[in-house]
């Protein structure tokens, strides 16, 4: 599993890079490896306001549904709609092209985050 | 929890292990998909050793068989098997089986796994008065399905028993990579392929054969997407003792002109609701989902997937009797949304 040190992470395997004052959402190796073959991605609307913990997205695999956490209070800028054709990079790039959202944040949440040693210890824990 | 004999190979191949019907079996080895791609497109097997067979044997098994099983016993000749449900006294479903005919006065009878205590205890009170001696042999075979366009292919490059020439539901025994097996030309995917039954203590070796000449190893993830394509029931899902199988596309299997046990109840019912496939364009509906028409609930799914080769959303449910004729245009709610879903004739896959 890879856990790039970079990025920051949730307990509920998002992760989030951030990019000046936007941050790029996605689901972790881990995730994605739990969830097998990903067959569908259900992204939030654009512009909508959301609060740390909400439920905003979901990603289906051919055996279960999964919720995707916004991991900060903030708005959602942009969405991945490549994955509406291809959901299965969110398996082949969990970090890179099967990123899922990008949404402007409030940075006091930031320290609720967890960095890649501690969130690799959730993992590990299941 | 229970294992089969093809435990530690599941283990070595780093399968993801999920309780199913008592027992630890393999989810999927890699990808539901690949796997299911492989039985579709060349030769993939599943260990289904979980399932049990019951014997049914003496003078007497014939008459006993036609009264405890929906489908036409007396049709079925030495060699030759049939897919045949358990009616219940209040006309439900206790059990779908395949009935195989392995010699005069002979049957195996081969049962879902979650059902095997229930169906034994049934299968027994009936017997009393009839001539025939049943034995519980679950725990004495293993079974591997081999499945796909190059299952037989696969199967003949390691016996020399004739595989290519059988009939579909034809059975006989043979060698297999020097074992002694019973071949059955049966399965649950809609492909070609063979069921094989073989010692507890002989089915590694046999697994192992058939993965040196290329066979993927196969999970219930893929079992169950392939067989939801094929428009196959699953016991607990589209049959149950709460449901009529008169009111499902499998009706075929009761025969109304022989005497079996809950007949009149099961001939009684009428079928309020029908069991249909559903297809959707978008969304992957699941089993329990709610099935809408015009914003009303008209029923739930038996169950659901995403079809790997429709790439599409497909799913049986029970829905108003009325709304069950292909074509009609329904809605299933995923998360609050009705998505579109249309009644399709099963199977999904024409094969």
């Amino acid at each position: 599993m890879d856990y790039p040190s970079e990025l920051k992470y949730t307990k509920t395997h998002e992760w989030v890079r951030l990019e000046g004052d936007v941050a790029v959402v996605g689901i972790t190796d881990f995730a994605q490896d739990a969830l097998g073959d990903v067959v569908y991605v259900e992204l939030p609307a654009v512009g909508r306001k959301v609060a740390a913990g909400e439920a905003v997205a979901v990603v289906e695999s051919v055996k279960t549904a999964s919720d995707i956490y916004a991991p900060l209070e903030g708005e959602i800028l942009e969405v991945n709609s490549a994955l509406s054709d291809k959901p299965e990079l969110v398996n082949q790039s969990p970090y890179g092209e099967g990123w899922l959202f990008k949404m402007r944040f409030n940075p006091s949440g930031l320290s609720e985050l967890l960095s890649a040693l501690e969130y690799q210890k959730v993992a590990q824990a299941g | 929890m229970r294992t089969t004999p093809l435990y530690q190979a599941h283990l070595a191949l780093g399968a993801r292990m999920v309780p199913f019907a008592g027992y630890e079996m393999p989810l999927q080895y890699a990808s539901i998909t690949a796997e299911h791609r492989a039985v579709r497109e060349g030769a993939g097997m599943f260990d289904v050793s979980h399932m049990g067979e019951f014997w049914v044997r003496g003078p007497g098994a014939l008459p006993f068989l036609q009264y405890v099983t929906l489908n036409d016993v007396a049709k079925l000749r030495v060699g030759r098997a049939q897919y045949s449900m358990l009616p219940s006294a209040q006309g439900g479903v206790v059990d779908d089986v395949y009935l195989y005919r392995t010699a005069e006065g002979e049957y195996l009878m081969v049962v879902n796994a979650a059902n095997i205590g229930k169906d034994w205890a049934h299968l027994v009170a009936l017997s009393q008065g009839f001539d025939v001696e049943l034995e519980n042999a679950s725990d004495f075979f293993a079974l591997i399905a081999v499945q796909g366009p190059q299952a037989v292919g696969a199967l003949q490059g390691l016996t020399d028993t004739d595989l290519l020439s059988p009939r579909k539901n034809d059975t006989f025994m043979g060698k297999l990579a020097g074992k002694w097996v019973r071949f059955a030309r049966t399965g649950y995917t809609g492909e070609d392929g063979y069921e094989v039954f073989v010692a507890p203590d002989e089915a590694e070796a046999v697994w192992e054969a058939l993965r040196s000449v290329g066979v993927t190893p196969c999970g219930l993830g893929a079992r169950d997407t392939l067989r939801l394509e094929a428009g196959f029931p699953l016991y607990g899902h589209e049959l149950t003792e709460e449901t009529s199988p008169l009111c499902t596309p499998f009706a075929w299997v009761v025969k109304a002109q022989k005497d079996f046990y809950g007949k009149e109840a099961l001939l009684g019912q009428d079928c309020g609701q029908r069991l249909v496939g559903l297809a959707l364009e978008e969304g992957v509906p699941r089993e329990g989902y709610r099935v809408l028409h015009g914003g009303e609930e008209v029923g739930r799914l038996t169950s659901g997937t995403y079809s790997p080769l429709l790439k599409k959303g497909i799913a049986m449910a029970y829905v108003r009797a009325e709304l069950a004729g292909p074509g009609t245009r329904l809605e299933v709610e995923v998360r609050g949304r009705a998505l579109p879903a249309v009644v399709v004739e099963l199977p999904f896959l024409r094969r």
